[in-house]
């Protein structure tokens, strides 16, 4: 029998573990002890460093999850007991009594305005806001339906009530409900229940609980929100009126051996508090100050993101300041900070409000989850992974991802989260596994000479376009407009409820075209259209008009004009979905192989992956030998030597059937399409694959400075590192440089990974010879994570640290003495030293990649790393289908972050690969040979060799668009003097309708 | 003159110059609401067709937005679109419209302030340009 997988957690983790395994045709069980999914990310605001709106990116892939035909998604439910081996586990599960039967309700609403016991602190809103006994977690929760809080709920706590059950129409409400047990046999398990919050109220001295305008960062990201209580406007709690001034303080509950503290840093708050305050700042003129010991800004274009805070929104950024204590004055409410500046001098500052950038905690009931799964946590109470395995738990089938192994952001949660779909698809599918059968539609009714019976939708975007837009009053326009048989409006279009009421529509009211007027096809087509489908309604018979991104959100300041560019828009959608055909796109066939091209430790592990699900892999390595960066490495992780570890991966990967070892090999050029590229190298050989992986790595700057490679007293880390292993190293005055090559005036980004090498190898030095003097030369320490032990273990061993202004000039050295500006201290510290090491940053091998890049057109960050297709929620991903990204030539990372993003875009080629064949898309070219007269003005025009010039069976020469190769840009459709050339879904006619509609407001 | 508020019509590729005016909206840059964006996947589909028959319909300005050279999601869609703008300015030039009333701009994905300023800009262009010719007769 075929087994499905297990997914405990629906945050933004869960859920993408849970899509990458469905879209292999695996069956999932995704379990979230709350009454919806969406984690933590749901209820954030926006995101770094894009800002991009949380709730905009988190929708669709809520929406895909409880939409998708291979996922079970079972809410408000918890493991209670997990038996048998890997491959083969027996779960127990609690469905939670939920007294309403999700499958009839409708979240009408009706239930909720008559429920007489209020005044319920809302969780999803931190107990900012008040909900009653009966709810509906919140406007986006997936799924949408309520929930009776039986603690609160006077009919099932005294019997005496009754009023929801009264007034529900569906009869969805059961008082009896009871909680059930039942199994499930799944063959892996994924762990990602996320974290908890610090509980701020352990921060006395910050006054949290005491004073009303103290509040902690999730409690802020809701007053930001939109969606929040106070749709967003950001007031003062005690006094409601606007802040003139917000501190915010960084380190609550993290880097710290106070009781209730935990000593590592949370990695993430240094970041989520800057966007608090640009976002803030974009609201409201206002004065902000951030109050940091370091600012850890350690990841993709996070340093840019600082440097903007700072210069282009004012912010003030407050280094090597821990704040002591808030006071509050008791008659104005206003609270003031007392902190010590960087020149240690004590100093107060009066705030309105003071933003607790609490850190990241393990997850609630981490002790029962682990005792139920049988694996161990780390001395924390995280999740215990180790360097070398870092979605492994200490069970075999059983994967963690996210936040449960340590603090962590969305991107790498998400990227963990494929890599552990990946390892966990591998215990499931094997020779006797069958795909599940497909998503089944709705026979595609026939519009072959129908009228247009045309649905509108009006999306109010909770306030995004209803507060600019007279959303109604469009909604009733687009009533008198040809061919619309319903016009609705929808607080949310995206959400379940609307969906789902598309569908039903497209049946109900015989529509055979549908409008949506709310965001941007670009990232909410595929939803609708999928809604369509859902309804029996060809997906191509859908039309977006964007009225938020390029109306709203634009005109904010002008509601009339933007009203009616709104109905303009809508005019113009409708009259072209009246014109559109349904499209069928065709099947391509799909290469069963895969490129990994760089053999490093990130391309290595992917191979291994891909060849663990039985699909030929071929590894392609410029260097003579495989291992790439970490062959330089001497060190131990966890007890374990790197050296050892790649020697291993080698013979693995050498000793692997499936895999093909190509070393010495440069790549020449990549033609084709996703499931059908063609590797070439040089010297000819063609590599036919269905997916490509760039695992290219990066390289490590070599210093111009300091007389590196003159001196034989400056060496770089990895120098030192080599020379400690072999013996060779008896320095005695020892001084570290921190970011040579990094953070800098040309270098602008800081490479992540030089403050915990500089900080191993000064443990090593000290740990040998403890009379030796160390000391590191800093601008701040970035050891995120649980890596801040080396931080505190070098202090211990007596490590001297000196923190130099970030604006400053590097240190001087004079051959014997370095010399540097103590921030602290106010003055230069003279140092004498034997030995100079440089902390040498990371370089992107810009050249070489923009190479690759050009080859299947994916971009290149300004930073010279490879672009990713979205910076949040597709870490792996480029753009171009087929083409993935990992490891070291996405961004600096460590062993572990590259290993596990691996894994990630190995599962995510797997999406690709493990198919017979894919669709494509429906928006080609085709050419009516009627009209064509075989000119082959088309043909040149063409840069995918798409067209060609045929003679049919009469002999005259025709023009013929291969589907497979056609991108379906249109250009030559634009280039075509006979008309004979169109473009599916962008017809010559189609737009002109749309011209047509915009000036001519009689309709079509 | 000063109360002429004119009627654009914004051709938009749909993977640069579209996603950035969806980049400006999500940085919420605020411009002139003069302009209706009409998407095509390259701006090497506009069609000549589509921007003649916008300005006979009574488009004050029609511009086409593209990825930046070398930039295009097509390879090479929008050196094709430069060549068709240049040629359709001369034709627009012999009938009696100002050519200036077509414009071709580069805007990438992530330039919703390049996307931002060059609408601001054009709309004052025709601003000053006043209404399309053909609204006279």
């Amino acid at each position: 029998m075929t087994k499905s997988a297990l997914v405990i957690g629906g945050g933004i983790a869960g859920i993408q573990a849970s899509l990458d395994l469905a879209d292999r045709d695996i069956h999932v069980y995704l379990v979230e002890r709350l009454p919806t999914i969406g984690g933590t990310m749901c209820r954030l605001d926006k995101t770094f460093p894009t800002n991009d709106c949380s709730a905009c990116i988190l929708s669709p892939k809520m929406a895909d999850c409880i939409g998708h035909p291979n996922i079970t998604t079972l809410t408000f439910h918890e493991v209670m007991k997990v038996e048998g081996k890997a491959g083969d586990f027996k779960v127990t599960l609690k469905k939670k009594a939920r007294y309403v039967d999700p499958s009839s309700c409708t979240a009408c609403g009706d239930c909720l305005a008559k429920c007489p016991s209020k005044g319920i602190p809302d969780e999803f809103e931190y107990g900012l806001a008040t909900r009653r006994a009966i709810y509906i977690p919140h406007a986006q929760a997936v799924p949408r339906v309520a929930i009776i809080d039986a603690a609160n709920c006077r009919m099932i706590k005294d019997g005496k009530c009754g009023v929801c059950a009264k007034v529900c129409q569906k009869k969805a409400i059961s008082y009896e409900d009871k909680d059930q047990e039942l199994t499930v046999e799944v063959g892996s398990i994924i762990a990602a229940p996320g974290f908890k919050a610090w509980n701020a109220a352990a921060a006395t001295e910050y006054g949290y609980g005491r004073f009303k305008n103290v509040v902690t960062a999730l409690e802020f990201e809701r007053m930001m929100c939109a969606s929040g209580p106070a749709r967003g406007h950001i007031a003062v709690p005690s006094s409601g009126e606007e802040p003139k001034k917000i501190a915010f303080i960084q380190c609550c509950g993290s880097r710290s051996e106070k009781t209730g503290w935990k000593k590592y840093c949370s990695s993430v708050c240094c970041m989520y508090a800057t966007k608090q305050a640009i976002i803030t700042k974009e609201h409201i003129n206002l004065q902000e100050d951030i109050f940091f010991m370091d600012i850890r800004s350690y990841g993709k274009e996070f340093e840019a993101y600082i440097d903007r805070a700072q210069k282009e929104y004012g912010i003030g950024m407050h280094r090597s300041a821990r704040v002591s204590n808030v006071d509050e004055d008791p008659e104005t409410k206003k609270l003031t900070v007392n902190f010590t500046d960087s020149n240690g001098d004590g100093k107060s500052e009066e705030y309105d409000i003071v933003v607790l950038s609490i850190g990241l905690n393990p997850p609630d009931g981490a002790e029962a989850i682990a005792k139920i799964l049988g694996i161990e946590l780390n001395e924390y109470g995280f999740c215990k992974t180790t360097v070398f395995n870092p979605l492994d738990t200490t069970r075999e089938g059983v994967f963690v991802t996210g936040a449960f192994a340590a603090p962590k952001d969305i991107p790498t949660s998400v990227a963990e989260a494929s890599g552990s779909a990946g390892k966990a698809g591998a215990f499931i599918v094997d020779d006797k596994f069958i795909p599940r059968a497909p998503k089944v539609y709705p026979q595609e009714k026939d519009v072959e000479g129908k009228e247009p019976r045309v649905g509108v939708w009006v999306c109010h975007c909770g306030i995004n376009i209803g507060s600019v837009v007279d959303v109604p009053a469009v909604a009733e326009y687009a009533k008198s407009l040809p061919n619309v048989v319903l016009s609705r409006q929808s607080q949310y279009a995206c959400a379940q409820d609307c969906l789902e009421e598309i569908s039903r529509a497209i049946q109900e009211e015989d529509l055979n075209r549908v409008v949506v007027a709310s965001c941007t096809p670009r990232t909410h087509e595929p939803l609708f259209r999928e809604a369509c489908r859902d309804g029996g309604l060809n997906k191509y018979l859908f039309n977006m008009a964007n009225i938020r991104d390029q109306c709203s959100w634009i005109h904010m300041h002008a509601a009339e004009a933007a009203t009616v560019k709104a109905k303009d828009l809508i005019r113009m959608a409708i009259a072209k979905v009246s014109l559109l055909e349904p499209l069928v796109g065709s099947e391509i066939s799909v290469t069963k192989s895969a490129a990994v091209i760089g053999g490093g430790i990130t391309g290595m592990t992917a191979a291994l992956d891909i060849a663990a699900q039985g699909i030929p892999v071929f590894l392609i390595e410029k260097n003579k030998e495989l291992g790439g960066f970490a062959l330089n490495f001497r060190h131990k992780e966890d007890g374990k030597a790197v050296g050892d570890f790649v020697k291993e991966l080698i013979q693995k990967i050498e000793n692997n059937k499936k895999i093909t070892v190509y070393k010495g090999a440069a790549v020449k050029d990549i033609p084709g399409f996703v499931g059908n590229f063609k590797v070439i190298l040089d010297g000819g050989k063609e590599i036919p694959v269905g997916a490509i992986l760039f695992a290219t790595g990066a390289a490590q700057y070599k210093p111009a400075e300091y007389n590196y490679g003159s001196d034989k007293k400056v060496m770089t880390n990895v120098e030192l590192e080599n020379a400690m292993a072999d013996g060779k190293f008896s320095g005695k005055d020892v001084a570290f440089v921190q970011c040579v090559g990094s953070r800098n005036s040309t270098v602008k980004y800081c490479s992540r990974v030089c403050c915990a090498s500089s900080l191993r190898n000064a443990i090593q030095i000290k740990m040998k010879d403890p009379t030796a003097n160390v000391t590191v030369i800093h601008k701040d320490i970035r050891t995120y994570g649980f890596r801040e032990e080396l931080y505190n273990k070098a202090s211990s061993l007596g490590v001297k640290f000196l923190r130099y202004c970030v604006d400053d000039a590097m240190p001087d050295y004079n051959g014997k003495v370095v010399k540097a500006h103590d921030s602290i201290l106010g003055t230069d510290v003279e140092i004498p030293v034997d030995t100079l090491v440089l902390a040498a940053g990371m370089t992107p091998l810009r050249e070489e990649k923009e190479e690759l890049a050009k080859m299947v057109k994916v971009p290149i960050s300004k930073d010279g790393y490879f672009f990713e297709a979205h910076q949040k929620l597709r870490p792996v991903d480029f753009a171009t289908e087929g083409v993935y990204v990992a490891g070291a030539a996405h961004w600096p990372k460590f062993m572990d972050e590259c290993i596990a993003q691996g894994s990630g875009a190995a599962a995510r080629m797997l999406t690709t690969i493990s198919k017979d064949k894919l669709i494509s898309e429906g928006i080609i070219a085709v050419s009516n040979p009627d009209l064509c007269d075989g000119c082959g003005v088309c043909e040149g025009c063409c840069d995918y060799n798409a067209i060609t010039i045929v003679a049919d069976e009469n002999g005259f020469l025709r023009s013929n668009v291969n589907p497979g190769l056609c991108k379906g840009c249109g250009s030559c459709v634009a280039s075509c003097p006979a008309a004979a050339m169109e473009q599916r879904g962008f017809r010559n006619k189609q737009i002109i309708a749309e011209i047509d509609a915009l000036f001519n407001k009689a309709g079509v | 003159m000063s109360d002429f508020e004119p009627k654009i019509v914004a051709f938009c590729c749909n993977w640069c110059s579209y996603a950035g005016a969806d980049g400006a909206g999500v940085a919420r840059l605020q411009m002139p609401p003069n302009f209706r964006i009409i998407r095509t996947m390259c701006s090497a589909r506009v069609d000549p067709e589509f921007i003649l028959r916008s300005l006979a319909k009574g488009a004050d300005g029609v511009i086409v937005l593209g990825c930046h050279p070398a930039d295009c999601h097509y390879i090479g869609g929008n050196y094709r679109a430069r060549r068709r703008i240049a040629l359709i300015r001369m034709v627009l030039e012999q009938y009696g419209f100002d050519p200036k009333r077509l414009r071709l701009e580069w805007v990438s994905a992530s330039e919703g302030e390049k996307f931002q300023k060059t609408l601001t800009d054009f709309v004052q262009t025709i601003k000053e340009l006043g209404p399309t010719p053909l609204q006279e007769e």
